[in-house]
C-alpha cells in the first residue's frame, strides 16, 4: 500500500511537470495546428527571468522578502515569454499560416537563435542589436517615399537591413573592446537559481515523503489548469478561441477576428511556457539547453493527448509520468518478487532511467496504432486536409 | 548547372572570407623578440552542453601559454620560439572532436594538441591520434583502463581519485554504497572498478543507476536510494554536467542529505560546478580531487591570483584547470629537454620531467600519467572545500588492479617492446 | 545566357564530364583533410537525397532520418571491429564491461557479404516497418514528424545506454581498423573512399532521378499535393509512402556507412535530435523537390559550417537559425528552385536590366501583375 501511494505521488509529481510544460503547447497546437519547436526555449526564458528576479531580490530588496521572489517571478516570466511568443507570432508564424511543416522548421530556427542569444548576449551585443533593429525599421521613414515603389524596392529593403545589421555588428564590436560592455549577461554556463528555503524541505504525509518543491509544482499546475479552463470556458475571448479551434472558416465568416485570436492564443501558450520555466528551476539546472530536456516529452504529451480537450493533455502527462516512474524505479519487482525468470530479466533491463524512456516512448508509438488521434480526438465531421 | 554551382561556391567563399576578416579584425598584437613560432592545438567544447566546464580548462591552457610566452617562449636549438595556440571548438559532440583533431594535425600542422574533457571525446580522438601517430595531452581525471602511446594524461587515474575516496568512505562513513552516474563510459567503468574494490574490501553495492546525459528527472533514482538504504548510507556520484543540478536539488528536497545520514561523494563536482549548482545544495557533501583552490601553498595562491586577474574576480580555479595548466608547462619542459618540438622526441623526453605545479611538484611517470597529490574535501558554505584528508603524492596505475580482466597488467613506455602499453608484470 | 551551351549534347554531357574531371583532379589539388571533408559532405548528400524524396516529393517531413543513418554506420563499423580479429578474440572495448563472449547479433557481421547487404537492408526494413505502421493509420503532417522524432529518441537512448552490447556513448571507432591490410585512416585509403563516395553518390542520384521521373514520381507528387484525391482515384497511398520511406531509409544507411568510415567513428550522437533536423535544412536550402538541390545543399551548408566553426564558433547557431527562417520565409524552393524559376533574371530586372520577355512587357514586368501571380500560385498550394 505504501508503495502504491509512493508511486502515485511520484508519478503525479513527474506528470505535473509535464502537464505544465505541455499545456501551452497543447493550446497552441489545438488552435493553430502548429507545433512550436521553440516552446522549450520559451521555458528557458521563463527560467532566466526567475534568475534575474532572484538576483534583484538578493541585491536590492530587504532579505525578508526573498522567500517570495518566486511568486513575483511567475507573472513576470509569463509576461516575458508571452511577449517573445507574440513577437514570434507576428513576425514569423503569421506568414506561414496553413503550412505546419514549414512552421515547425522556422520555429526550430528560432529556438537555435534564442539558445545562442542567451549564451552570447552582453551589453555590447544588446546595444548593437537594438540599434540595428531600430535603424532597420526607421530607414523607410527617412528615405524618399518614391524609393519604396520601384522595381528595385525589394533589393533596397534587403540592402537596408544588411547595412543596418552591419552597423549593429560594428557598434557591438567597438563596444565589445570595453570590458564593461563585453561581459556576457548569462554566458554559456549554467546559472544558479536557488529555491527559497520553504521550497527546499519536505513534508511527511503518512508514509509518503513529499518534497515541498514537488507539492508547489503540483499546486501550480492545478491553478494553471483551472485558470486556463476558466478562461477558455467562461470568458468572451476564450469562447472565440474555442470557436476558431472548432471551425476556423466559419468563425471567420461570423466576424470573429481570427488573427487576433491567433495572436492571443500564442501569447497565452508562450506565457504558460514561461510559467513552466519558473517551475523547472526548482528541479533542475538552468542553462541555455534547458528547453531541449523537456521539449520532446511535451510533444509526446500533446500527441498522446489529442487536440480536443485539456483533459487529454492532463491524462496523457500523468500517464507518462506514472509509467516512467514505475518502469524506471523497478517497483514492479517489489510488488511481485516471484515473477517468472524471463519477465524478471526484461523488467530489470528497462529499470534504469534511460531505458525507461525507451520503453515509454515505444509504448506511445504502439498506443497510437490503436488510437491514431490520441486519447481524446477532436470530434466533428471534417475533410482530412 | 555548372554556373549555379560556381556562383554558389563563390558566394560561400565570399561569406567565409568576410567572416574571417571580421574574426581577425580585432588585430594581432604580436610583439616581443622571438626567433620563430610553434603552433599548438587547443581543442575543447566552446559551445554545447560541455562548454560550461571546458571553457575553464581552455582558459587555463591559454593562461599557461601566455605565461610561457611572457617569459620568452620555449628555447629550442638556442632559438626562442613563441607558442601560438590554434583554437578549435569540439561543440560537445564526439565525432566533431575527431574531425577537429584531424584538422589541427593535417591542416594546421600543430606540434601537439591539448584537449578533451569527457572520456567519450577522448575515445573519439584516440583513433585519430593513433592513425596519425600524433600526441594528445588530456587534462581530466578519468576511468583508467587505457594507456596509449599517443596520449598523455595529466588528470587522475582511478587510483589517484576514486580508489582513495572509496577507501576513505569505507573507513569513515559506512559499508553500503549506492552508485549513481551519467550514462556513458566514465561512470560505467569507474563503477565497475568500485564494485570490485568494494567486493575486495568488505563493502557492498546496494544499488546502481544511470541517467542519460542532460536528463533532469531524478525521482526514480531517489526512490531506489530510499528503498535500498532507508536509514542512510554512502552515495557515490559520477554524474556529469547538467544532471548534477537536478540530482542535488531533488535529493535535498527528498531529504537525502548529510544531516539524515547520507554521505555523498562526487567525482565530477569542483569549485566551478559548486558555484553553478549553488553551495547551499552541496554543503556537507564530499569530493576527491588532486587540487582544491583552498589548498594553502604559495604556488596554489599564485595560480588562483593570476587566474582571477586574467579572467575576472568572481572566477574560481579547480582541479581540471590546474591539470590543464600544468600539462602545458610539462609539454614545454619536455620540448626544451628534447631540444625539439617533434612529437616523437617530446614523447621520449616527457617521461621523468617535473614541474612545480599549484598542487606541488609533479613528475611524469613512464605510463604517461602524472604522480599526483590526493585530497579529500568537504563542501563549505562559501563554495570552497575544507580539506579533510591529504593522502600525499600517489603514483598512477593505468590498468586497474581490482578488476580481474586487467589485474597484473601494467604499462611502461620506456620499455622497448611492442606491447609496452599493456603487458603482464 | 544559355546560348553558351546551346548544343543539346554538350549540355547533356558536360555535367558528367565535369564530375569525372572533378573526381580525378580534386584528390590531387586538395589537401587530404579538405578532401576528406568533401567526401564526408558528399556522403551526407546521399541522406539528403532520401530526405528530398520523402519531404520534397512526397510531403512527409521525417525528423528521424538519423536512425537509418546511424544503423548503416553501425553495421559497417561492427564488421570492421570484427575484421582481422584472431578467432576467439573480442573487440577491445568489451573487456571494459566484463563481457566474455560476442553478443549473438554481432555474429553475422563476421561476413563481409552480409554486412554489405545489411548496410542498406536493415535501415530499409526498419523504415519500412515503422512507415507501414504509421501510414496505415493515416498519421501524417506534424504528427508524423513528431513520431519520427520520438522513434529517433528511442533508438538514441537505446544505443546510448547499451554499453555491453554496442559500446554505448563511445560508439565504435573505425579509423584504426584495417581492410585489405590497409589502415582505414590512412590518406591513400581515404582517397579511395572519396572515389567510392563519388561513384555511389552519382548512382544514388540516378536512382532517385529514375524514381521521380515517371509514374511512381507522379504518384509521390500527387500524395504531397492532394492525398485524399489520389486515394479516391483508386491508388493506395500507404504502399507508395511505405516504399519511398524505405528507399529513403536505405539511402540514409548507405550514407551513414560512408560517413562513418570517412570520419573514423560512429556513435549514438548521429541519432541526436538536431542532426536529423539539420538534414532537412540542407534540402530546404538547396531546393526541395530538386535532387541536385539536395546534394548541393548538403555540401554547401556543411562546408560553410566547418568554415564558420573554425573562425567564429559562437555565430554558427545564429547563422543556422537564420537559414531556417530565411529558407522558409523568403526562399521556399531553395536556391535551385529560385534559379529555375527565373530568380536571377528577376534580380537583374530589379536593377533595371529588362529581361527578354515572353509575353508583353507590360504583363511580364509589372510588379503588380507579378505579385498577383505569386498569390495565385501560393493559393494553389503546389510548389513546383
Amino acid at each position: 500500500m505504501d508503495l502504491l501511494y509512493d508511486t502515485l505521488f511520484n508519478g503525479l509529481a513527474i506528470g505535473s511537470v509535464l502537464v505544465l510544460a505541455a499545456l501551452g503547447l497543447a493550446v497552441v497546437f489545438g488552435l493553430m495546428g502548429v507545433i512550436n519547436m521553440a516552446h522549450g526555449e520559451l521555458m528557458m526564458l521563463g527560467a532566466y527571468t526567475t534568475y534575474v528576479v532572484q538576483n534583484i531580490f538578493k541585491a536590492v530588496l530587504p532579505e525578508a522578502l526573498f522567500p517570495i521572489y518566486i511568486l513575483v517571478a511567475l507573472p513576470l516570466a509569463f509576461l516575458v515569454s508571452g511577449l517573445v511568443g507574440l513577437l514570434l507570432e507576428k513576425t514569423v508564424i503569421r506568414r506561414l499560416y496553413g503550412r505546419p511543416l514549414e512552421t515547425l522548421l522556422a520555429t526550430w530556427g528560432v529556438s537555435l537563435i534564442l539558445q545562442q542569444f542567451v549564451r552570447s548576449v552582453s551589453s555590447a551585443f544588446a546595444i548593437g542589436l537594438v540599434v540595428a533593429v531600430v535603424a532597420g525599421i526607421l530607414v523607410p521613414r527617412f528615405t524618399p517615399k518614391a524609393w519604396w515603389q520601384q522595381r528595385w524596392t525589394p533589393l533596397l529593403g534587403t540592402g537596408s537591413w544588411i547595412v543596418t545589421g552591419l552597423v549593429g555588428v560594428v557598434i557591438a564590436s567597438v563596444l565589445g573592446e570595453q570590458r564593461v560592455f563585453d561581459q556576457p549577461w548569462f554566458s554559456a554556463r549554467n546559472i544558479d537559481v536557488t529555491a527559497p528555503v520553504w521550497l527546499r524541505g519536505s513534508i511527511d504525509v503518512g508514509v509518503v515523503n513529499m518534497p515541498a518543491a514537488r507539492l508547489f509544482i503540483i499546486a501550480l499546475t492545478v491553478v494553471a489548469l483551472l485558470l486556463v479552463n476558466w478562461f477558455l470556458q467562461k470568458s468572451v475571448w476564450g469562447m472565440r478561441i474555442r470557436a476558431v479551434t472548432q471551425n476556423r472558416t466559419m468563425s471567420d465568416c461570423l466576424g470573429i477576428p481570427t488573427e487576433k485570436v491567433d495572436a492571443l492564443t500564442f501569447l497565452i501558450g508562450s506565457g504558460l511556457a514561461g510559467v513552466a520555466g519558473v517551475a523547472v528551476t526548482l528541479l533542475g539546472s538552468v542553462g541555455p539547453n534547458l528547453g531541449g530536456n523537456y521539449i520532446v516529452d511535451c510533444f509526446m504529451v500533446v500527441v498522446l493527448g489529442g487536440v480536443g480537450k485539456l483533459a487529454g493533455t492532463v491524462l496523457a502527462a500523468l500517464g507518462i509520468g506514472i509509467l516512467s516512474y514505475v518502469v524506471g524505479s523497478g517497483s514492479l519487482l517489489l510488488v511481485w518478487p516471484a515473477m517468472p525468470e524471463g519477465l524478471n530479466t526484461v523488467i530489470t533491463f528497462f529499470a534504469t532511467t534511460s531505458m525507461a524512456k525507451v520503453l515509454v516512448f515505444a509504448l506511445i508509438v504502439v498506443f497510437l496504432q490503436i488510437r491514431p488521434a490520441g486519447l481524446f480526438p477532436q470530434k466533428g465531421r471534417m475533410v482530412e486536409a | 548547372m555548372r554556373k549555379t554551382s560556381l556562383r554558389l561556391l563563390g558566394g560561400a567563399t565570399a561569406l567565409a572570407t568576410s567572416l574571417t576578416l571580421v574574426a581577425c579584425g580585432g588585430g594581432d598584437k604580436a610583439g616581443g623578440d622571438f626567433d620563430g613560432e610553434v603552433k599548438v592545438g587547443i581543442l575543447h567544447s566552446r559551445s554545447g552542453t560541455m562548454a560550461i566546464s571546458e571553457n575553464t580548462v581552455a582558459e587555463a591552457e591559454l593562461m599557461a601559454i601566455d605565461e610561457i610566452n611572457a617569459k620568452g617562449g620555449i628555447t629550442i636549438d638556442g632559438k626562442k620560439l613563441k607558442i601560438v595556440p590554434v583554437e578549435e571548438d569540439g561543440a560537445s559532440d564526439w565525432p566533431t572532436f575527431a574531425e577537429k583533431a584531424t584538422k589541427l594535425i593535417d591542416q594546421d600542422k600543430v606540434a601537439v594538441v591539448f584537449g578533451g574533457w569527457t572520456s567519450a571525446s577522448r575515445k573519439a580522438m584516440l583513433p585519430v591520434f593513433e592513425a596519425k601517430d600524433h600526441f594528445l595531452f588530456y587534462p581530466i581525471q578519468y576511468e583508467g583502463q587505457e594507456c596509449s602511446k599517443n596520449i598523455f594524461y595529466s588528470g587522475a587515474a582511478p587510483n589517484q581519485q576514486a580508489e582513495p575516496a572509496v577507501d576513505w568512505l569505507l573507513k569513515n562513513k559506512g559499508k553500503d554504497f549506492f552508485l549513481v552516474g551519467s550514462d556513458y563510459v566514465y561512470p560505467r567503468t569507474a563503477n565497475t572498478i568500485m564494485r570490485e574494490q568494494l567486493k575486495a574490501n568488505g563493502g557492498k553495492v546496494v544499488g546502481e543507476d544511470y541517467l542519460p546525459l542532460g536528463n533532469t528527472e531524478v525521482a526514480p533514482i531517489i526512490a531506489k536510494i530510499k528503498q535500498a538504504m532507508p536509514k542512510g548510507g554512502v552515495i557515490v556520484n559520477t554524474l556529469n554536467g547538467d544532471s548534477n543540478v537536478a540530482f542535488f536539488k531533488q535529493m535535498k528536497a527528498a531529504g537525502i542529505t548529510p544531516a539524515n545520514g547520507y554521505s555523498i561523494m562526487s567525482f565530477s563536482i569542483a569549485e566551478e560546478e559548486i558555484a553553478a549548482i549553488g553551495p547551499e545544495y552541496l554543503e556537507g557533501t564530499y569530493a576527491a580531487w588532486n587540487y582544491f583552490q583552498s589548498l594553502d601553498t604559495p604556488a596554489s595562491k599564485e595560480f588562483t591570483k593570476n587566474f582571477k586577474a586574467k579572467y575576472g574576480d568572481k572566477r574560481v580555479t579547480n582541479d581540471p584547470a590546474e591539470a590543464a595548466y600544468m600539462m602545458v608547462y610539462l609539454w614545454a619542459a619536455a620540448a626544451e629537454k628534447a631540444n625539439s618540438v617533434d612529437d616523437n622526441k617530446v614523447r621520449e623526453a616527457l617521461i621523468g620531467v617535473s614541474f612545480d605545479a599549484p598542487e606541488g611538484k609533479v613528475t611524469v611517470m613512464p605510463n604517461h600519467h602524472v604522480e599526483k597529490l590526493v585530497l579529500i574535501g568537504e563542501v563549505q558554505k562559501d563554495g570552497m572545500f575544507k580539506i579533510l584528508e591529504n593522502k600525499g603524492f600517489v603514483k598512477p596505475v593505468a590498468w586497474n588492479q581490482y578488476v580481474p580482466e586487467t589485474k597484473g597488467y601494467t604499462c611502461d613506455w620506456t620499455q622497448n617492446r611492442p606491447d609496452a602499453g599493456k603487458y603482464k608484470m | 545566357m544559355a546560348d553558351l551551351l546551346s548544343s543539346r549534347n554538350l549540355r547533356r554531357w558536360l555535367p558528367w564530364v565535369l564530375i569525372v574531371l572533378a573526381a580525378l583532379v580534386l584528390p590531387v589539388i586538395l589537401p587530404p583533410f579538405r578532401l576528406n571533408l568533401l567526401g564526408r559532405f558528399l556522403s551526407l548528400g546521399i541522406v539528403a537525397l532520401g530526405v528530398d524524396l520523402i519531404w520534397g516529393y512526397t510531403g512527409m517531413l521525417s525528423l528521424g532520418q538519423g536512425i537509418f543513418f546511424a544503423l548503416g554506420g553501425y553495421a559497417l563499423a561492427m564488421y570492421l571491429q570484427l575484421n582481422e580479429l584472431k578467432p576467439g578474440e573480442l573487440p577491445e572495448f568489451f573487456s571494459l564491461y566484463g563481457v566474455k563472449s560476442l553478443p549473438a547479433f554481432w555474429q553475422p557481421f563476421n561476413s563481409p557479404l552480409f554486412t554489405l547487404i545489411a548496410i542498406w537492408v536493415i535501415p530499409a526494413l526498419v523504415a519500412g516497418v515503422l512507415g507501414y505502421l504509421v501510414f496505415r493509420n493515416r498519421i501524417k503532417g506534424v504528427y508524423f514528424s513528431i513520431l519520427t522524432q520520438a522513434a529517433l529518441l528511442v533508438f538514441f537512448n537505446f544505443f546510448n545506454g547499451q554499453q555491453k552490447l554496442i559500446n554505448g556513448t563511445n560508439g565504435l571507432k573505425t579509423s584504426t581498423a584495417r581492410i585489405f591490410g590497409e589502415l582505414i585512416g590512412s590518406d591513400a585509403m581515404q582517397r579511395n573512399l572519396f572515389w567510392l563516395t563519388v561513384v555511389i553518390t552519382v548512382a544514388a542520384y540516378l536512382l532517385c532521378r529514375w524514381l521521380t521521373h515517371g509514374r511512381f514520381g507522379d504518384a509521390l507528387i500527387a500524395i504531397r499535393d492532394d492525398e485524399p484525391r489520389l486515394r479516391f482515384t483508386g491508388y493506395n497511398p500507404t504502399a507508395y509512402k511505405t516504399v519511398v520511406f524505405a528507399v529513403a531509409g536505405a539511402l540514409a544507411g548507405i550514407s551513414g556507412a560512408l560517413y562513418t568510415v570517412q570520419s573514423g567513428i560512429v556513435s549514438p550522437q548521429y541519432m541526436a535530435v538536431p542532426f536529423s533536423i539539420e538534414m532537412v535544412i540542407w534540402v530546404a536550402v538547396g531546393g526541395r523537390g530538386t535532387l541536385i538541390g539536395a546534394l548541393l545543399g548538403a555540401v554547401l551548408i556543411n562546408y560553410a559550417k566547418s568554415l564558420v566553426s573554425e573562425a567564429l564558433p559562437e555565430t554558427w547557431l545564429f547563422i543556422q537559425g537564420g537559414l531556417f527562417l530565411l529558407v522558409v520565409l523568403a526562399l521556399p524552393d531553395g536556391l535551385v528552385g529560385w534559379w529555375r524559376q527565373g530568380g536571377p533574371g528577376r534580380l537583374i530586372a530589379m536593377v533595371g536590366w529588362p529581361p527578354r520577355t515572353a509575353t508583353y512587357p507590360a504583363l511580364d514586368l509589372d510588379p503588380q501583375v507579378g505579385a498577383e501571380q505569386d498569390q495565385l500560385e501560393r493559393r494553389g498550394g503546389g510548389q513546383g
